[in-house]
């Protein structure tokens, strides 16, 4: 099987709500200082599909993570847990996109590599949360996606059977191959990166793709390619008017809570 | 842009009936179609569906779009895509909504590269800018740590709307309006991906959507066995269980009681945080509730800043005395 993998490098979502901070200009998002730089969640859990087929069936996982300043360890993250190669699409182009104009490069790398059985994607990255780089790649490759995955198994080198969660249960898809997969955090928790896993990763260079190594537009990619304009970036302000019932001891409190609930009219 | 006009509203069907994002989104439609001075039209996608069609004018629609073929009788993604892009070819809408459920999420991009444009989902908020007649689409980002109004350059412009965002216009059976049917066109054979089996999880009780009490544990609750002490204080209430993400990773309970911005969105009158941290994840799932109660033994988390009422203390020992006077109170 030949396996490509999406990852964003994302600021750390677990990180205080406190750190996340608007820029004067109210268009950019500014971090605290400290906040480190991680793989998107749910594109861990896409690598761990991957990696998980790959034990399955065999084959190569090459995984494309596109941006600017992107730290080595931190997109070395999935070589690390067992990816084979890492490709990075690195160039300021690139900055700024939307969801129409990534999925585009994205697409036009995936080409570029070729032959492909299935691509992993995170459902949605957690900094802009759109959720739909994924299926935009599929439709632009004209491939069959699943979205919101929480297993993957090959049948065979030419479907694979999909379950995908849903409100009140799970769906299962058969799907065709090649086809693009986004994965949700009901698949399981991605695995550690071992010892050897990080030695490796640390001696393997990643290809960085520019736009013209895989033939696009400029003006097509990043922020030139977007069709969704951000008109303005704000915060919602926080009422913060907790009454917080006291007492001697727990259970007072819990008392004074279940009498002050009532007097509420909320009880 | 002059060839695009009005708003389209995609409706959802359960049970032969429309789906409440339905009502809210024709709500929605309503007021932004009146904000354009155009139409508010709707589609409706199924087997069998033509009943809900004048359902969808008492709630407001001036004309509602039927594709009505067995083999849209289940939610196929490509079918309902092709469907969809076959009725927004037809009617050119300025803007096309849709609800942000587990249809939507998956319909909505697709529909977007299909008719080469773009959309914004989840948004809260929808609004025509005066000026430039667009869509104003708001949305929380950052995982709702922040909110951003989008606005786009392409038509449709398309959006999903989160549940209870909005609310649906009276129903009034005097209301007329046009029904046109559009042949489907797919072809059967074509399908690539194919739902093959639909697994419903069994809900006992309350289901989490309609419960007017939640009690919902976070990763404090440390195991399955502390999620059976929350179900005995949500069951005295007639209520449901809910919980955050990490509580559903590590399996304590089931996955479907996720609450958050990639769970369920919730709106109960009144809702218990126990041993819940208050991600801004978690909160885009419960921020909706009318009065939250926060009990956490860390009194800088972050839940007392969105809670109205709280406890600091040991959820071991509060909610046994908790549930016990609630027990007493009810008589």
């Amino acid at each position: 099987m030949n396996i490509v993998v999406c990852v964003k490098q994302v600021p750390d979502p677990e990180a205080p709500p406190a750190s996340f901070k608007i820029d004067a200009a109210g268009s950019a998002v500014a971090l605290a200082a400290g906040v480190n730089q991680v793989i998107s969640p749910f594109d861990e859990q896409a690598v761990e599909a991957a990696l998980r087929l790959k034990e399955a069936k065999g084959g190569k996982i090459t995984v494309i993570s596109l941006g600017t300043n992107l730290a080595r360890d931190v997109v070395k993250k999935p070589l690390s847990m067992g990816a084979d190669e890492l490709i990075l699409l690195e160039d300021e182009a690139y900055a700024k996109g939307d969801s129409y104009s990534t999925a585009y490069a994205l697409a036009a790398a995936i080409k570029k590599i070729g032959t492909f059985d299935v691509i992993f994607c995170g459902r949605q990255a957690s900094d802009w949360d759109a959720g739909q780089v994924g299926t935009g790649i599929a439709e632009i490759l004209g491939i069959p996606s699943v979205t919101v995955a929480k297993k993957f198994e090959a049948i065979d080198g030419n479907r694979a059977r999909v379950e995908r969660v849903t409100s009140d249960g799970i769906e299962v898809v058969e799907t065709s191959l090649p086809a693009l997969v986004t994965v949700s955090n009901e698949l399981g928790e991605p695995r550690y990166p071992t010892i050897k896993g990080i030695m490796m990763a640390k001696k393997k260079e990643p290809m960085v793709w520019k736009p013209a190594d895989i033939g696009v537009n400029p003006q097509q990619i990043g922020v030139a390619g977007r069709r969704v304009k951000i008109l303005k970036l704000y915060q919602p302000v926080k009422e913060g008017k907790c009454e917080i019932i006291g007492g001697e001891t727990p259970e007072e409190s819990a008392t004074k809570l279940a009498l002050r609930l009532r007097e509420a009219k909320v009880l | 842009m002059a060839d695009y006009k009005g708003v389209l509203v995609y409706c959802e069907i359960t049970d032969s009936k429309l789906s409440s994002i339905a009502t809210e989104l024709l709500g929605c439609g309503k007021k932004l179609a009146t904000d354009l001075g155009q139409e508010l039209a709707a589609v409706i996608v199924g087997s069998g569906v033509a009943a809900a069609a004048q359902e969808a004018i008492t709630f407001g629609a001036d004309k509602v779009y039927v594709v009505d073929d067995p083999a849209l009788k289940e939610y196929q993604a490509e079918f309902y895509a092709q469907a969809m892009q076959k009725v927004a070819a037809q009617v050119l809408p300025q803007v096309l909504l849709l609800g942000q459920t587990t249809i939507g999420r998956d319909l909505t991009p697709r529909l977007a590269f299909k008719l080469n444009t773009t959309a914004t989902l989840d948004c809260i908020e929808l609004s025509i800018d005066a000026q430039s007649k667009k869509l104003l689409q708001t949305k929380p980002v950052y995982g709702g740590n922040a909110r951003a109004i989008f606005t786009s350059d392409t038509f449709p412009q398309i959006a999903t709307l989160r549940a209870k965002a909005a609310s649906p216009l009276a129903q009034d059976a005097a209301r007329k309006g046009e029904i046109v049917n559009v042949a489907a066109g797919i072809d059967p054979a074509a399908l690539k991906a194919k739902v093959v089996q639909t697994i419903k999880e069994e809900v006992a009780g309350i289901k989490l959507e309609d419960a007017k009490v939640v009690v919902a544990g976070g990763r404090g609750i440390g195991n399955a066995e502390g999620f059976k002490q929350l179900e005995e204080l949500a069951k005295l209430l007639k209520g449901a269980v809910g919980a955050s993400r990490p509580p559903c990773d590590n399996k304590w309970i089931s996955d479907s009681v996720q609450i958050g911005l990639t769970g369920k969105i919730i709106t109960p009158e009144l809702y218990f945080a126990i041993g819940l941290s208050g991600s801004s994840q978690h909160m885009a799932g419960c921020s909706g509730a009318k009065t939250i109660v926060a009990i956490n033994k860390d009194p800088e988390a972050n839940i007392f800043k969105e809670a109205r009422f709280g406890v600091v203390g040991d959820w071991k020992k509060v909610l046994p005395a908790l549930t016990a006077k609630v027990k007493e109170l009810a008589g």
